[in-house]
């Protein structure tokens, strides 16, 4: 079977702050190899480029690719159900999606409860996003993840604002509904349990890339250093 | 004094210059008092505003019904096409387009559009209408522009310009602001619809220039309340809910009829086309024509610069010491609710009615214009940036209130209080412009005596004139806030 993506010899690349300066590196790939099933964690301090890989990734594969970004980025003036629906703005028409603003249809409100329901948020769907707390928000922002149907997860730190018991929970929840997930975390005992893949980021370099059952103690307390 | 001139941003310089300028152009301008006792005349007038009268009830709420319809279906219509201009903000044309609209006045508008259309409802509504559309995309894109861009890429990634995306991920974080300034527009249409009356529509204008004009001013004490009611009760009924049914109410109530013949519209745009061309004049008498056009560009241009930049600088001024009036760090209370209560009733008596009394009070010169248009766009001002000094944490070292207006006030809020007055000289300079139709020779003077002669093509050529001042200003005035100026 033919591997989802190929990276090979990839600098990413922040833009530089003046113009005339060169652009400032954020992320030096030798070579990654992403096949279907895969269920990856990116593991590595703050500033590694976890968010640039996941970019990168998510402009490679736009059709395919399912989002969930690290601040949960709600509309805050729209309420929880009609963000959750934005997932899906592309599969239907322009004026399904207007008449669904305006005049919810009850189809798309059955499938969203429905998706609602194990997220614990099925009584918040009419509530504005701004009224939600930070780990109400995060949960409507898997939700909207969820509700894009694609079969690969890209997540940065889906649930950083959410317990740990909770997190986990939701954390499988969201793998088990894509065929393969790459997912920034920063718990690397929660992405050992749910992952089987570990990339581990340091000095804007790739320092491991092993099977979640070959990583030891060491080699992560060594990525954190 | 040399140090900070060499300095590329210091504002101390920039406001030093634009001093300089209208203290130059001071030197020029006429400002004599030709009246004889306008003591006794404001007296008169004071008497009469404390006793108003309405003489016919029925013609009054005609009037008040026409200056409702022209400034609500005006609005209406600007805030459709200034939001359909807004979601296309980024393209150049747009932009242009907006900002030509823009830059004629509402005035020259309605002069244009009653000798096609006649004294009609779609004259007046079309006349404010235009500029308000080019108003109101200017400040709608912006809006756009402005909110955050993180829930449209969580939602797609790039540059996604789908319809939807805009409706579910764009537009609801712009709207609240959008329908804040709608709703200050509304008032500005009430104002611009009154002004209307002044040229001949049938609005509250209307009545208001028969009664200043005769000394009745019982009479017109009634009007300028009704006017200020208006704008007053707008809150409690320019209401997304309300609106509804007052939108069709009002188009059906006056509905936008006209009177026009395609001859008429045929006439007058044969008229537009220069006298040379139009009449094939021979060399030496296009010259002279020439000649004679460009004189009255040159002074009114001239004119139109002296006075709106004298009355730039004052306003600043009047703004400054007025915006006290409504800041936390001076009043508290009931005395700053009649504060702002002072700046609110200036800012909504409009710049035409304010010089209109000033002319009958101290005779014909520029200092009624001058005294206007600061009055107006001073309370303006003054009433944002008091609002806005509410943010400023209070000064730490306790002093009297001068040495804290001197030390604390004006020094943290002088980018935006500086921000506040380059808005305005865009518009300063589109009304001065207009106001030359009431005799100062700014080129509103040599429009309006133009289309007195039906000399269309003259009157083309000068609005085109103003036009383009305005739109100097506004180009200006971006460069100096993005040069000097360190605000979102």
């Amino acid at each position: 079977m033919p591997p989802l993506l190929e990276l090979r010899d990839c600098r990413l690349t922040y833009p530089s702050e003046r113009k005339g300066q060169p652009d400032r590196l954020a992320l030096a790939i030798d070579s990654l190899v992403i096949h279907s099933g895969d269920r990856i964690a990116l593991l590595g301090k703050s500033g590694t480029g976890k968010s640039t890989l996941l970019r990168e990734l998510r402009r490679r594969l736009p059709a395919q690719a399912s989002w969930c970004p690290q601040q949960a980025a709600l509309v805050p003036q729209l309420k929880a159900f009609h963000n959750i629906y934005a997932g899906a703005l592309d599969r239907h028409p322009g004026f399904v999606n207007l008449k669904n603003l305006l005049l919810p249809s009850p189809r798309f409100k059955t499938e969203i409860t429905a998706l609602a329901q194990p997220l614990g948020i099925a009584d918040l769907l009419w509530t504005k996003a701004n009224e939600l707390s930070g780990g109400q928000q995060q949960r409507v922002a898997i939700a909207r993840a969820l509700y894009q149907h694609k079969p690969l997860l890209l997540a940065d730190e889906p649930v950083s604002a959410l317990d740990k018991l909770q997190g986990q929970e939701l954390l499988s929840l969201l793998l088990d509904r894509h065929q393969t997930a790459v997912v920034a975390l920063h718990d690397a005992q929660q992405a050992l349990q749910v992952c089987n893949r570990v990339i581990g980021l340091k000095d804007r370099r790739i320092a491991f890339d092993s099977a979640a059952g070959e990583v030891t103690e060491d080699t992560l307390q060594r990525l954190y250093l | 004094m040399k140090q900070f001139l060499q300095q590329s941003r210091s504002l101390r310089a920039l406001t030093l210059y634009f001093a300089l300028v209208a203290l130059f152009c001071l030197a020029f301008a006429d400002l004599a008092v030709s009246t004889r006792s306008p003591g006794h005349e404001l007296w008169l007038m004071a008497r009469g505003l404390l006793t108003p009268q309405i003489p016919d009830t029925h013609q009054w709420l005609d009037a008040a019904l026409y200056t409702l319809t022209f400034s609500l279906q005006g609005v209406v219509l600007a805030a459709l096409c200034g939001f359909i201009f807004a979601i296309f903000y980024h393209r150049a044309w747009v932009r242009f387009l907006a900002a030509f609209l823009r830059s004629i006045h509402e005035v020259f508008w309605a002069l244009i559009f009653i000798q096609i259309f006649g004294i009609s409802t779609l004259a007046g509504v079309l006349a404010i209408a235009l500029p308000f559309s080019g108003t109101m995309a200017k400040v709608y894109g912006e809006q756009l522009e402005e909110i955050d861009r993180a829930p449209a890429r969580a939602i797609a990634p790039g540059r996604n310009n789908s319809v939807s995306q805009f409706f579910y991920a764009k537009l609801p974080l712009a709207l609240h602001a959008m329908r804040h300034y709608t709703a200050y527009r509304m008032e500005c249409a009430i104002r611009s619809s009154v002004v209307l009356g002044f040229i001949g529509l049938p609005t509250l204008g209307f009545h208001l220039e028969t009664a200043l004009r005769t000394g009745e001013y019982s009479a017109a004490s009634a009007l300028l309340l009704t006017l200020l009611a208006m704008i007053y009760s707008l809150r409690f009924w320019f209401r997304a809910k309300l609106l509804w049914l007052l939108v069709p109410a009002v188009f059906i109530a006056r509905p936008l009829t006209a009177d026009w013949h395609g001859d008429n519209l045929a006439r007058f745009l044969w008229d537009c086309v220069p006298a040379p061309i139009r009449e094939g004049w021979a060399p030496e008498k296009t010259l002279r024509w020439l000649g004679w056009l460009g004189e009255q560009a040159a002074s009114g241009g001239w004119n139109t610069f002296l006075l709106a930049q004298i009355a730039l600088v004052l306003t600043g001024l009047f703004a400054l010491a007025g915006s006290t009036l409504n800041s936390s760090h001076f009043m508290r209370g009931w005395v700053r609710a009649c504060g702002d209560g002072l700046l609110l009733i200036l800012r909504s008596l409009p710049e035409y009615l304010l010089n209109f009394i000033g002319l009958i009070v101290l005779g014909p010169s520029m200092l009624p214009a001058i005294i206007a248009i600061t009055l107006h766009n001073g309370a303006i001002i003054g009433h944002l940036l008091g609002k806005h000094s509410d943010e400023v944490a209070p000064a730490v070292m306790p002093s009297g209130p001068l040495s804290r207006f001197a030390y604390h006030y004006v020094p943290t809020l002088y980018q935006r209080f500086l921000a506040y007055c380059f808005y305005r000289w865009e518009i300063i300079i589109r009304e001065t412009a207009m106001l030359g139709i009431l005799g100062i020779p700014t080129l509103g003077f040599y429009i309006d005596s133009a289309f007195e002669f039906l000399r269309f093509d003259v009157a083309m050529i000068l609005i085109l004139v103003s036009a383009a001042m305005t739109m100097a200003a506004d180009i200006i005035s971006r460069r100096l806030r993005q040069q000097f100026l360190q605000l979102a």
